[in-house]
């Protein structure tokens, strides 16, 4: 097995499980651990913006890749959309929400590194980890001019076989040759992605888990009784 | 109607000395470790003053508590989908200098500093990041005693409708000590606010705690209590607040800043109310007549049809005892000398206050100040703390009910004068101030005498209740069958540890081997 296959063939799955299990164990045995750390109280300034910024945009592109990636082409088509149409708006909406996530996350990176109070009271975890999602970040906007380039030349082979190679893990037929004509940047980019997973688990991550829409229906007032019922 | 009891207070303010005792007792026990330096869940302000944190009482600034939006009690902070909406950055929540930033000081430095001209100095650290801070700006109670400028002071939010120039003189000035801990409100806001449902109020005793699992750190509730009483743990990222004792109190011990109360200043009782009726009842119009709505919830502990709702209810029968004996329900609803503090934040506040007297025998003597009939206590209205000011601390501004407390509690002094003075009874005050002389006399075993058994009647939680086994329950609080104190084997670990260490001077002071 060449390192080819390894990273695209098996570490996705190696990813995937530790993302899973990971996240089941620290959640049953560490619910302490288990929440999003804000640092808001020791420097508010630019939080607004900044987190603001950062979510909204990594929100849009988690789920923008989702639904990119793992809609299969045949249902695309059935909707009429073209694969031009849909690298375009692929383009259109990653350039938007990645340049709004690099803002808002360099603002929350310098504020990590150099505030002093936000600095000291940071695990290497917290840093290591906004620092990774950074990196992605910008390897995930340096994959948009070569998107351009095959755009111009009407070509959508690269994106499809991105897609398809993700479906093809998601089903359990793995086929890493499917990217072996892709760009370089992309299959940095998809270490890089793959990697936030395998990490997942043992960051603050975690809190994405706990997104608490279950608030919108909850009564005001929680009252818990100690009685035995 | 859904009766239902709830661990009560009332602080006498008319007798704290603000010795701070109950903050230092409370600090050591429950807020002394990483994350949690800057907290006070007990802290006493000196007034007038912004308090702790600056301006807590200005819900301009911190949209604190409820308010009316179209006659619908709606959280100030915002309706629930706006909660979700700014939880990536909390726009009401305070900063740590709002607080303070905490500090320790270089102390070892006093004992290894070279031969010098000048004597050296301790100089501050921070406990945040450890670093020397240049100075110090903000503590817990940097306005102690009236520090500082009457112009800083001045903008507590209680002065806000009172010309306030005139006691910025000396001659005028006023001060009075606020001790402030968790209200474990009947309507509390912090529970309202907090998205993953991880605040909540026992059903026994109405203790409002945080489920330290469940807390996420959305930090809503930091914001959201009006009171400013819930804080963020740096460190471990949970919310924690006041747990009002409840290991103390379930096995009948008051509070330990109650306990500890040098001035036995702190009463602590069993109050019933009717849990059907918070929402109408805080949702009153008028703010003015909040304190009277919180007085109508209360339910009243020998009515027998609020006995049978309560058995029905599963409430023991020591607790409707407690509930017949309660220091709270005398000086709240019997007396009517304590109130709600901001009822105007309407979260129904269950820690209440006896408003404080003047000092004045100087004023009597100078004949400056006009005297009731006695000739010896002076007129409520007259003294040197503005009724207005207190009003607007305890009652949303309405001064009838504080005047009328202020002259009861003078209407016993004027009686107990006479007759250990005079040695024969004057009832002419108390019959002006509408109490009975069985009342005054009660009055002053509370208030003058204040007995360990009159200021807590506290019935124990009844553990054997809510255990399914409790015998079997007996000897499980030792060494469990878990991994309760286990954080693993290895140095290396997946999830994160807590970090024990607080931040200490660098410096270490010399042992006595090398010094």
């Amino acid at each position: 097995m060449n390192l080819h296959n390894f990273l695209y063939g098996v570490y996705p799955y190696i990813a995937l499980s530790v993302f899973l299990l990971g996240s089941w164990l620290r959640f049953d045995r560490e619910q302490y651990t288990w929440k999003s750390d804000s640092s808001q109280l020791l420097s508010k300034a630019n939080m607004r913006l900044g987190s603001n910024l950062f979510h909204v945009g990594i929100i849009a592109i988690f789920f923008g890749h989702a639904v990119g990636l793992l809609t299969p082409h045949s249902w695309f088509q059935a909707l009429g959309v073209s694969d031009m149409a849909h690298q375009m708006v692929a383009i259109w909406a990653g350039s938007i929400f990645g340049i709004m996530c690099l803002i808002g996350g360099t603002i929350l990176w310098v504020r990590r590194m150099f505030n002093a109070r936000v600095s000291a009271a940071s695990r290497g975890s917290d840093k290591f980890i906004l620092t990774w999602l950074l990196i992605t970040l910008l390897l995930g906007l340096s994959t948009i001019p070569v998107s351009i380039g095959h755009a111009n030349h009407n070509n959508p082979g690269v994106m499809i076989a991105l897609a398809e190679w993700v479906q093809s893990i998601i089903y359990l037929r793995p086929n890493p040759a499917l990217l072996e004509s892709v760009d370089t940047i992309f299959k940095v980019h998809l270490f890089f992605g793959m990697t936030v997973f395998l990490v997942f688990p043992f960051t603050r991550m975690v809190h994405v888990w706990s997104a608490p829409f279950g608030y919108v229906g909850r009564p005001y007032q929680v009252v818990r009784s100690k009685r035995f019922r | 109607m859904k009766v239902r009891a709830q661990f009560a207070f009332v602080f006498n303010l008319d007798k704290c000395i603000g010795c701070h005792t109950c903050s230092v007792t409370c600090k050591n026990v429950w807020t002394n470790r990483k994350g949690m330096e800057y907290a006070w869940f007990n802290n006493v302000e000196s007034k007038p003053g912004i308090g702790y944190p600056k301006q807590w009482e200005n819900q301009e600034v911190w949209k604190g508590g409820w308010e009316l939006k179209n006659g619908k009690l709606e959280l100030k902070s915002g309706s629930r989908t706006s909660k979700l909406l700014n939880i990536f950055a909390n726009p009401d929540m305070p900063e740590i200098d709002d607080y303070y930033e905490p500090f320790t000081y270089n102390y070892a430095h006093l004992q290894n500093a070279p031969l010098s001209e000048a004597t050296p100095t301790a100089r501050p650290i921070s406990q945040i990041t450890g670093e020397s801070m240049e100075k110090i700006k903000w503590g817990p109670n940097w306005e102690d005693d009236l520090a500082g400028e009457f112009h800083k002071r001045s903008k507590d939010k209680n002065l806000d409708n009172i010309q306030k120039e005139m006691y910025g003189q000396f001659e005028n000035t006023f001060h009075m000590y606020l001790p402030r801990i968790c209200n474990h409100c009947l309507n509390a806001s912090c529970v309202a606010a907090c998205p993953s449902g991880s605040i909540y109020k026992r059903e026994e005793d109405g203790i409002v705690l945080v489920d330290q699992d469940k807390c996420r750190g959305w930090r809503m509730c930091v914001s959201s209590c009006p009171y400013k009483k819930v804080f963020y743990n740096w460190e471990s990222g949970k919310a924690e607040k006041c747990i009002g004792c409840y290991p103390r109190v379930e096995s009948g011990m008051p509070t330990v800043c109650s306990e500890s109360c040098v001035g036995r200043i702190r009463y602590n009782g069993i109050m019933l109310y009717d849990a059907d009726r918070i929402e109408e009842l805080a949702s009153i119009e008028n703010e003015q007549d909040l304190y009277e709505a919180q007085c109508n919830i209360f339910l009243d502990p020998n009515d027998p049809k609020v006995i049978a709702a309560a058995r029905l209810e599963g409430i023991n029968e020591d607790w409707l005892d407690a509930a017949r004996n309660s220091p709270i329900w005398k000086m709240a609803m019997d007396w009517k000398i304590a109130f709600p503090m901001h009822p105007e934040f309407r979260t129904l506040p269950m820690v209440w206050y006896v408003p404080p007297l003047s000092p004045v025998q100087s004023q009597i003597d100078q004949g400056n100040l006009p005297v009731g009939p006695d000739g010896a206590i002076p007129v409520a209205g007259t003294m040197r703390l503005p009724v207005q000011y207190l009003a607007n601390l305890l009652t949303a501004g309405k001064t009838e009910p504080v005047e009328s407390a202020l002259n009861r509690l003078i209407a016993m002094r004027s009686y107990q004068r006479s007759v250990h003075v005079e040695g024969k009874a004057d009832t002419r005050a108390l019959e002006a101030a509408g109490i009975t002389e069985a009342q005054a006399i009660e009055m002053y075993r509370y208030l003058a005498i204040a007995n360990y058994e009159d200021r807590f009647v506290i019935p124990t939680g009844h553990t054997e209740e809510t255990l399914d086994d409790a015998f079997g329950f007996q000897g499980q609080n030792g060494f469990s069958f878990g991994n309760d104190s286990s954080h693993g084997v290895s140095k290396i670990t997946l999830f994160p540890r807590r970090r024990k260490e607080t931040v200490e001077p660098k410096e270490l002071a010399p042992t006595r081997d090398n010094q």
